[in-house]
């Protein structure tokens, strides 16, 4: 069984965290979440979504769940992995002062858990505003530090020249860092968690809100290094999100990537090759990135 | 309506317009008066009871800063350096070396059934044996068939035997966590630092809810260690109270022969602030004459030796990057709006001085838009606390609770490491509290350090770190000063002085009964004072039959 990815998604207070999650749990596009929050306190999960409530666990349409991790979090991680069925992704919810790397280093710990991703939302009303704050500006920035991919949420409620400024601030402060808006709470799970790998359920229908977005399915002939195709990929500034597996040498290999870091295992069984690989529209060039095997393998031609 | 009326050596009554007096008489279970007998009689028949004879009776002393969890622990092994007193009135002497800590848990485990049944120490404190590094190796020489482990002091580190790795599967290469350092044979050395790497083993070395939290059995232990400290009333400071745990606090504390009155807190954690507001306010009418309720505790910062508290420019004395925050600053503000509005009072844990002024200029906008004249919200810790801090935090008008045993079990540390000398000097800076007019109590936070009101005046007084020096000898305060903190001082940051604090007519007869008197034995020996007993709500308690 392949590792279950777990993606932590942190930020201050406001930031939209919630607001994400449910539009995650609502557009799953197939995939299983097992949301774990810090505490059931402030119920992260919208009432129309919600199938039953037991002991702790919420179960939530689609076949998610969600549920407290209190003081516990590698306890209630270890559950989560050794359930039947078990999720396609688990995320984790942080408190708004809570440091993501942390929560991260605690995830691979655990025996059959990926840490995926870091998810840090900021939001484009308030994120220079809190940065600035003398209580709050070095957990901001250690929490932004700490990003695979910054969202920048609430896009759509400042104009575009807010929406310049502060992205330019968000790049100047983090070069190199992907950098997502995020209008009205709304991404694609594909974008922000990654595809289901082939073969998978078979996603829902897209969702039209998600039209910024555009995926394209690399599908390299033959052998090609997982890693080195890995870091090409994450190179790109187009790629966000990008998963599935390649043939290697040894085998099948699925290959994760998320902002500018990428993640390789080996792959039992038999898979179809394909990467899925998501970015923005105008940003995404398929051309390019379909050409990327060949780079890779001149590449490696040439050392 | 019987009336007993106790005669004693001297009596230490904490109302000024009678500081001292020889009788006291008591009529269902409060204080009828103080005075002669002769002054006494007037109020009719009486039963003179003259068992307290040779004694000194002071108000029952009050801890506003402890928890309950201080009589869960004793169902593990003590391990701590200092000698220490269980309920049961044993004095468990310190150990000294990891040879004797391990000779101790041997001792232990040779009681256990099983070849895998759990062991537990706790109160560890490598600071006074040179830093030494516990491993699993030295935990391996306890038992390589059952998990072993060691609770530091601080509550924030953990060590466990190779057995105690395994079955939390961290006995694993390639770990890869700030909180699991690696030995040369590149496999975990058994330390385990920070929640949330302490509990996957910790679970398997009986580091479970009874450990973490209270039941019947540590509550009522808990109250014994409270009589042979002669305490009366306690807090509770930070309770996850829910309905199932609540009624288990109306169980034990209703008993006949419960004695003290507990005041607990809810703690902040797994509530919304309009969710924590509401529920503490709706405990209030359930509050019962030996259990008090409808206080929240909120906790804004970490801890100063652990460097996860917030402190201000220029920051820690050795570099260490700023501390945690424990609660995002909207959300205090939000509890202080919500809770001065309902009427319901806070304490707030600040250790560091970012997190005090943070609490300070929360308080005054939420005064602003929620006025109360008397909401006594106080500050717990408050270790770093500047003169202007103090200033300030009179004018609000909230109280604090010191942690003057804290000055001596880590003042050196904190000179040398921390905060670095100058700021080392004000810590727990009860000579400034006073004298800028804040209301103050000291307290012990058993059980990180232990229970003792007398001791916790002792530290006050004297400002002895571990080591021998005076710090700080400014910010000492005097035998009546700490007096005054560790009864009236505490009732009036509980907004209990109307009922306990003191021995005068019509409060609770509530007193700590001591051997000598507090005021004339030399300042260094207050906490060397024996303690016969406690009167609670004016029942007789003695230390050595509870």
């Amino acid at each position: 069984m392949m590792d279950l990815p777990v993606s932590v998604i942190a930020g201050y207070l406001g930031a939209g965290k919630t607001t994400l999650v449910n539009h995650l749990l609502r557009h799953n596009e197939g995939q299983r979440l097992a949301v774990l929050v810090n505490e059931f306190g402030e119920l992260p999960i919208d009432a129309d979504l919600i199938e039953s409530a037991d002991d702790g666990l919420i179960s939530i349409a689609g076949g998610c769940v969600c549920c407290a991790f209190g003081s516990d979090l590698i306890g209630a991680l270890t559950d989560i992995r050794n359930m039947s069925p078990r999720p396609d992704h688990v995320l984790i919810e942080a408190s708004g002062v809570a440091l993501p790397a942390s929560i991260a280093a605690s995830v691979r710990l655990i025996d059959g858990l990926r840490s995926d991703a870091v998810l840090v939302l900021a939001d484009a009303e308030q994120i220079r505003r809190n940065a600035r704050n003398t209580y709050l500006a070095d957990t901001i920035e250690r929490q932004l530090s700490q990003a695979d991919m910054l969202l920048l949420t609430k896009a759509d409620l400042v104009s575009k020249q807010q929406l310049d400024e502060v992205r330019d601030w968000l790049k100047g402060n983090h070069p190199g860092k992907r950098i997502l808006p995020v209008v009205s709470g709304q991404i694609p799970i594909s974008a922000a968690l990654g595809a289901l790998p082939f073969p998978a359920r078979q996603p829902s229908a897209a969702d039209t809100a998600h039209s910024r977005f555009e995926s394209i399915v690399l599908r390299p002939d033959g052998i090609v290094d997982a890693d080195a195709l890995g870091v090409a990929l994450a190179n790109d500034p187009g790629v966000d999100r990008a998963k599935g597996f390649v043939a290697g040498d040894e085998g099948m290999v699925l290959l994760h990537v998320v902002g500018n870091r990428h993640n390789t295992e080996a792959a039992s069984g038999d898979h179809e090759v394909g990467v899925i690989c998501i970015g923005l529209k105008d940003q995404l060039d398929p051309a390019r990135i379909r050409g990327l095997p060949d780079a890779v393998r001149a590449g490696r031609a040439a050392e | 309506m019987k009336t007993t009326i106790y005669s004693a050596r001297k009596i230490i009554t904490m109302n000024p317009n009678r500081p001292e007096t020889s009788h006291v008489a008591v009529r269902d279970g409060r204080i009828l008066g103080t005075g002669t007998l002769d002054e006494l009689a007037g109020w009719g028949p009486y039963d003179l009871d003259e068992r307290f004879a040779d004694k000194v009776l002071m108000p029952g002393l009050i801890e506003g800063h402890a928890h309950s969890m201080e009589g869960a622990l004793w169902s593990f092994t003590y391990v701590g350096w200092f000698d220490r007193m269980d309920p049961d009135g044993k004095v468990w002497d310190g150990v000294k070396s990891v040879d004797d800590v391990v000779a101790r848990l041997k001792e232990a485990e040779a009681a256990l059934g099983g070849e895998d049944e759990p062991l537990l120490g706790w109160g560890l404190d490598p600071i006074y044996m040179d830093n030494v590094r516990m491993t699993r190796a030295d935990l391996d020489r306890v038992s390589e068939t059952r998990p072993v482990g060691v609770m530091h002091a601080s509550g924030h580190i953990l060590n466990v035997n190779t057995r105690g790795l395994e079955l939390a599967g961290l006995l694993k290469p390639g770990q890869n966590h700030p909180g699991i350092p690696v030995g040369d044979d590149g496999l975990p050395t058994g330390e385990l630092k920070s929640p949330e790497v302490m509990m996957p083993a910790g679970k398997h070395v009986g580091l479970d809810r009874s450990f973490l939290s209270s039941d019947p059995g540590a509550l009522r232990n808990y109250a014994r260690l409270c009589v042979r400290s002669g305490v009366t009333t306690s807090s509770d400071l930070g309770q996850q109270l829910d309905d199932d745990l609540l009624k288990m606090f109306l169980d034990v504390t209703g008993a006949e022969d419960y004695p003290v009155c507990m005041v607990a807190f809810r703690i902040n954690f797994g509530l919304s602030p309009k969710e924590l507001v509401d529920y503490a306010a709706s405990l209030r009418e359930q509050s019962t004459d030996r259990l008090e309720l409808g206080r929240i505790k909120v906790i804004a910062d970490g801890s100063i030796q652990g460097f996860s508290a917030r402190i201000r420019w220029p920051g820690y004395y050795n570099g260490a990057e700023n501390g945690l925050w424990y609660i995002a600053p909207d959300q205090l503000a939000e509890i202080y709006e919500r809770a001065l509005a309902a009427g319901v009072q806070v304490h707030t844990h600040t250790n560091g001085d970012e997190a005090t002024q943070l609490a300070i200029e929360t308080m005054e906008t939420a005064l602003r838009k929620a006025p109360d004249a008397d909401h006594r919200f106080t500050l717990q810790h408050c270790q770093l606390a500047s003169a202007a801090q103090f200033r300030k935090m009179a004018r609000l008008g909230m109280c604090v609770n010191l942690f003057a045993n804290h000055h001596f079990f880590w003042g050196d540390e904190h000179y040398n490491l921390t905060v670095g000398p100058e700021r080392a000097l004000r810590m727990n800076a009860c000579n400034t509290a006073l004298s800028e007019g804040v209301p103050m109590t000291i307290h012990s936070d058993a059980p990180v350090t232990p229970l003792g009101p007398l001791f916790t005046a002792w530290a006050a007084v004297n400002r002895r770190t571990a080591s021998g020096r005076i710090q700080g000898a400014h910010e000492c305060i005097s035998v009546e000063q700490a007096l005054h903190a560790i009864t009236i001082g505490a009732a009036v940051t509980m907004k209990m002085d109307d009922v306990i604090g003191s021995i005068e007519v019509g409060k609770r007869a509530d007193f700590a009964v001591l051997e000598e008197d507090p005021t004339q034995v030399a300042p260094e020996a207050l906490k060397d004072i024996s303690v016969w007993g406690t009167v609670q709500g004016g029942r007789i308690f003695e230390a050595a039959t509870i």
